[in-house]
Formats: C-alpha cells, structure tokens, sequence
C-alpha cells in the first residue's frame, strides 16, 4: 500500500526516539542496580545483588515504600470518591450544562502542579488560610499543626490535582453506557438506585479501573507534594531516589528502588488492564 | 392550519372488548416544537395497535409517554382505571421492546430475560423456569448463556421481546423493533410477532413507519400525522375507506381526483361518474386497482352496477411488479392515473386503450390541510402515490 520508503521514513524516528530517551537508560538503570558504589567515592563496576539486599532488609526504604503504597491507595480512594460522583452527574444530570462543567473540571489541569502545591501550603499553614479562620470563628484556639507538613497534606493536595484524570476516564466510560439501557432497566421494574448498581456501575468498571490507576500511579512516584508539603512524616519513595541520586551520591541504590517501582507499577498496569478488557463490552 | 380537524374515530373495534388503555388530550410541547396535539384514543385489551406515521409524525414520543419516558404536556393516560401518567416507568406495568434492543451487554442472555424477574425478586426457582419458557417462545433456548454480542440482530430482537414477556405486562409497547432487520428475516418476524401476540394475549402497541407492516399485523392502525391523528381504523377500512386525503396516500397507492360536484355528477377532467355528494369542490381517492382495463362484454355496463365509467387513455409508461404491473395512463383530458393490473403484455401502439372504473370505487376523502407535512402537495390534478 505505502512505499517503502514512506514505511521506513514514518516509522524509524519514534523508534529510534524510544529507543534513545527509554530503552537505554532504562538499559543504564537496570546495570547501575547491580552495581556499587565503592569506598573512594566512584561506581564500582562489580555485578553483585547487594543494593536489592539493602533495599529488603533496611527498614527505612521498604516502609517507605510500605507508607507511599498507603498515601498512594488513599488518594486513589478520595479521588474515586469525589471523581465518580462528579463524573455520574456531568454524564447523566448536567443537561445543556454538561460542555461548560467539563470545562471547569479541565481547566484546573492547566494551572501548574506547582502553583496548586504551594496553594495548598497556604491554605494550610500555621498562619495559613484555614487556621485564621478556625482561630476567628473560634473553633480552635491554637493552629492546628497537623493540617501541614504531614501525610494528611500529602494525600489532600494529591487527591485534589489527581481527583480530575479519575473523573475523565470515568466520565468517558459513563457517556459510552447506551442512554436506552437505562430506560430499559426503568422500564423492567429497577428504580434509580437498582439500575445503578445492576446496569451503570457494572458498565463503567473499566473507566473506574482505568482513573484508579492513574490516581495510584501517580501518586505512588510522586515527590513534589511530599516535598513541599509532606514534612519529615510525609516522606514518600521518590524522595529518597531523589537524594540518593542527589546529594548522597548512591545511583545503583537509586536505580534498583526505581527499578522495583517500575516492576511494581509495571505490574499494576498489566493486571488493571486485564481487568477492563474484562469488563469492557463494546 | 388551526382549524382543528373533526377529532379522529379513536372507539375501539371491538365494541365488546373492555378498553385496558385510554389516552386523553394528551399534547406533547418540547419548547416551541408541538409534537403531539390533542392525541385521545381507547386502546382495548388484548389488541394489536399499530401507531403508524412517518418520521417526525410524533409516533415515538407517544408511546414513549406510555412508558414513562417522557411526560406529556397536558392530558391524561389511564390504565384500568388508574392514572398512569403520573407513575414512573419502573411502576407501570407495561414493557417496551426497543428499536436497538437495548439489552444489557454485561449479561447472558438468560441475566437479561431474569432481570425484571430479579428486580421483583421473585424466587430464584421461578425465575429460572419463566425465563426458560420465554426463551423457549422465542425459540433461543440454545442461547440461554451467550452474551448479546455473541448473537445476531435477529437473534437480539428475540431476546429483547422474551425480555419484555417475561414478566406478563398488561401491555407490550414496541418501537420499531423490525427496523434494523433484512427484508426476509423482517416478514417473517411480522408473522411470529402477530401469531405471538395471539398466543399471549398480550395487548400490543407497535411503532412503525412501514404502512405494509401495519397492514400485515394490526387489528387497529392509529394512522399520525404532525401529532395528530388522522384516522384510526382497522386495515382494511383505513385502506377501503380512507377518511383523508393523505391517509389515501400514505396508506397504499392511490390517485387523488380533485372533482366538481354539479347535481350528483362529480367531473374531473374527461371523467364523469355519479356521487351522492352535495354541490362543490369535492376530493376522491380511487386506488389503482380500482381501474380495469375495458372489455367489450362490460361494454353495456354490469348487471346491477349501472355506475360504471368508461374512459380512454393513452399510455404513457408501465413498471413491471412480477404478479402485478403500474401503468401510467394519460386520460383524454391530459388526467394522468396510476393502474395496477394483473401482468401482461400490452399493445405497444399510440392507440388509446378503454378503461373503466366503477363509481362506487372513487372514495370521497377529506382534504388532509398541508400544514407541516411535505409529502402531500395537492397541487396537480391526480397523484399516484408512490
């Protein structure tokens, strides 16, 4: 059909370009995790499994990971919470309204992430937003401390910037669900709430699936929340990459953490995936 | 335009049967846009009603407010007794079978016949028996685990209707729900859907737009137009005796002959036949078949007929219909009529032909107003419908 040239020509970049910026440093990280870093302070290029070993016996790396899998499944749950509700009215309540509400749910996603994080400090700072006012109507007499620097802020303000790619997914399941199949359960005797969980619920699993997903996973390997807002109890995983990347210049304990994330998440995906292509009827 | 026309014969044909649905003054405004003016209509038990009209004619939206889909703007529907207008659709005790089935994909085909079932959360036991019957009524027994993607558009209508007879409605509304099938499977669906709604006793409300398929299964079409309805009988009276000009039209083929009445003679072009109509502009309908080749022993008329008319015509074309073929003729007068006669071969010449109608033949029709409707332009001398 297409020249072969024309073959050639439209599919040898994003190869070369996966190939380059994924598959080699992907390729890199995997030999740093089997390597060490020795005591005069350079890569030691001997194959050994010590960085995995560390990385199961010292407490401080696989609870963190432990309490990043819990920040992650938290935000997951609230960002559910408030995605799906949001996304069932847009799809089935809003009327003409409909365009101009997903707008609004959108538009936040063009503010940067930064920008909303440090809103967030602000809000809830000692001397932030949300204290002032619980101090003035009297519902507190001193600042509440464990509104910042906490795990609390952590899964607040993740919930809050993940909260919109829940509800896209979702919504795209729920607009997809034949408006005569609601009828038709209306019509068989269900009331609202019955057709809902035997008929709307059912048919938009696989968006839920989906927006749980990338509620999780973003979350999981996410460190700008932690970092501006985490405190030392909000620590998460990728922080520690992060400096030992950084400023304690050990790569190969980096990249075997990183690589366990990736297998992890790599996992998560396969099997979510699975589960849509199982629920999904089109 | 706003003359209302006299309100359509909407009693029930059978006079005896007792009246299960009544539809009164029921209008339907959607903003601006009238859908539905003034629709009243007794509907009898264990009838087959076929609401019959073209698209846009309002007829969804009818039945969808029997359902409970949407609400009607004004007027009332009763059931026995009891408004039904106000319950919402799960309380009514009338199903629809849809015109894209609409079953529930993530269910076996036995999950969707159950699930009204289910939802009155009847016993397990007999949930699977009545839903081992209807399938067995539909005959798709073999089905019974398949999911509705599996099966094919024919085998999914089956499904939607065991769906919707399961649970034993005291009426069946069924929206277009041939429409997506192939011509063969689409008869003899018509037939099986007729001979079931006799088995069931079921009262049936069908939606179509295929005057043919109205024919074939109504005891009663309620033949809508714009939102009103123009006449309700049953077919063979809607097709012998129509009371309008479009109904003339939309229900078989016809020629419309616009007339002048002058002391019981109606004229139109070269024809003259008698009529019992007063003195005026008047408006017939004389179907095709209604006119017959002239033979020379009906030359002096039939015994007994003396109102026969003989009239010569050239033609002018002939479609060929296997059983039956469409001429065109061009009367003396320049009157074109639309002829369906048995096949033959016909003299190909210029010669004029003999024909000859009988008077009783030409139906007087009102003139439907063309106040909406494009179809009906009643502007030349005759139509032949198409």
């Amino acid at each position: 059909m297409f020249s072969r040239t024309y073959r050639t020509a439209i599919t040898v970049p994003p190869l070369v370009w996966v190939a380059v910026f994924l598959l080699v440093p992907y390729l890199l990280m995997f030999c740093y995790s089997f390597w060490s870093v020795s005591e005069s302070g350079t890569i030691a290029h001997s194959w050994n499994l010590d960085n995995y070993h560390e990385l199961l016996t010292k407490p401080v790396y696989w609870q963190t990971l432990l309490r990043s899998m819990w920040i992650a499944a938290r935000v997951m749950f609230f960002s559910m919470l408030l995605g799906y509700p949001l996304a069932y009215f847009l799809s089935f309540h809003a009327g003409g309204r409909k365009d101009l509400y997903y707008q609004l749910v959108i538009i936040p996603l063009w503010v940067s992430y930064l920008v909303r994080a440090y809103a967030w400090k602000t809000i809830l700072g000692t001397d932030g937003v949300l204290n002032t006012l619980l101090q003035y109507v009297h519902l507190t007499s001193h600042p509440l401390d464990f509104l910042l620097y906490s795990p609390f802020a952590v899964v607040l303000t993740l919930t809050h910037i993940y909260t919109p790619f829940t509800f896209l997914p979702i919504y795209a399941s729920l607009e997809h669900i034949p408006h005569n199949l609601v009828e038709a359960s209306h019509d068989l005797g269900a009331t609202p709430a019955q057709t809902f969980w035997r008929v709307i619920f059912p048919l938009s699993i696989p968006g839920v699936l989906a927006g749980a997903t990338f509620a999780f996973v973003l979350s999981l390997g996410d460190f700008l929340a932690p970092l501006l807002l985490g405190g030392p109890s909000g620590i998460m995983i990728s922080n520690i990459v992060v400096s030992l990347f950084g400023a304690a210049y050990n790569w190969p304990l980096g990249a075997a953490i990183s690589l366990c994330m990736l297998a992890l998440v790599l996992g998560l995906i396969f099997f979510s995936e699975r589960l849509e292509k199982k629920w999904s009827f089109s | 335009m706003a003359t209302k026309s006299e309100p359509a014969v909407a009693t029930s044909s059978h006079p005896g049967a007792a009246s299960l649905v009544s539809i009164r003054s029921v209008a339907k405004h959607f903003g601006k846009n009238i859908v539905l003016r003034d629709i009243s209509l007794e509907i009898a038990e264990g009838e087959f009603l076929t609401i019959l009209g073209e698209s846009g004619s309002g007829k969804t939206t009818l039945l969808r407010i029997l359902a409970g889909f949407e609400h009607s703007t004004s007027g009332e529907v009763w059931m026995q007794g009891e408004r039904l207008d106000t319950e919402p659709p799960y309380r009514r005790r009338v199903n629809t079978v849809f015109q894209h089935y609409a079953l529930f994909p993530h269910m076996t085909v036995e999950q969707n016949v159950g699930y009204g079932l289910a939802i009155a959360k009847r016993p397990a036991a007999e949930i699977q028996s009545r839903v081992a019957e209807a399938l067995a009524k539909v005959k798709m027994s073999a089905c019974a685990k398949s999911k509705p993607s599996k099966i094919s558009g024919g085998q999914q209508q089956r499904i939607a209707l065991a769906r919707a007879l399961v649970n034993r409605p005291r009426l069946l509304l069924l929206d277009e729900p041939l429409s997506a099938l192939d011509a063969n499977l689409r008869r003899q669906m018509q037939v099986e859907l007729k001979a079931l709604q006799r088995e069931v006793g079921i009262t049936f409300i069908f939606v179509t737009h295929d005057q043919d398929e109205a024919m074939v299964m109504s005891d009663r079409i309620a033949l809508l137009r714009s939102g009103e309805l123009e006449q309700v009988a049953s077919p063979r009276e809607i097709y012998n005796r129509p009371a309008t000009s479009y109904t003339a039209q939309f229900i078989g083929h016809t020629n419309l002959l616009h007339a002048e009445v002058r002391q019981g003679t109606a004229t139109c072009s070269a024809l003259k036949w008698p009529t019992s109509l007063p003195d005026g502009a008047a408006l017939f309908s004389l179907r095709p078949e209604c006119i017959r080749p002239a033979t020379a022993a009906s030359a002096t008329g039939s015994p007994g007929n003396a109102a026969t008319v003989r009239f010569r015509a050239k033609l002018r074309d002939q479609a060929f219909h296997g059983a039956t073929e469409l001429l065109r003729v061009e009367s003396d007068g320049g009157l074109i009529l639309t002829i369906r006669t048995a096949s033959r071969d016909l003299p190909n010449s210029e010669a004029p032909l003999e024909f000859e109608i009988s008077a009783a033949d030409a139906i007087p029709v009102r003139a439907s107003n063309s106040n909406s409707s494009s179809s009906s332009h009643s502007g030349s001398q005759s139509e032949g419908g198409v």
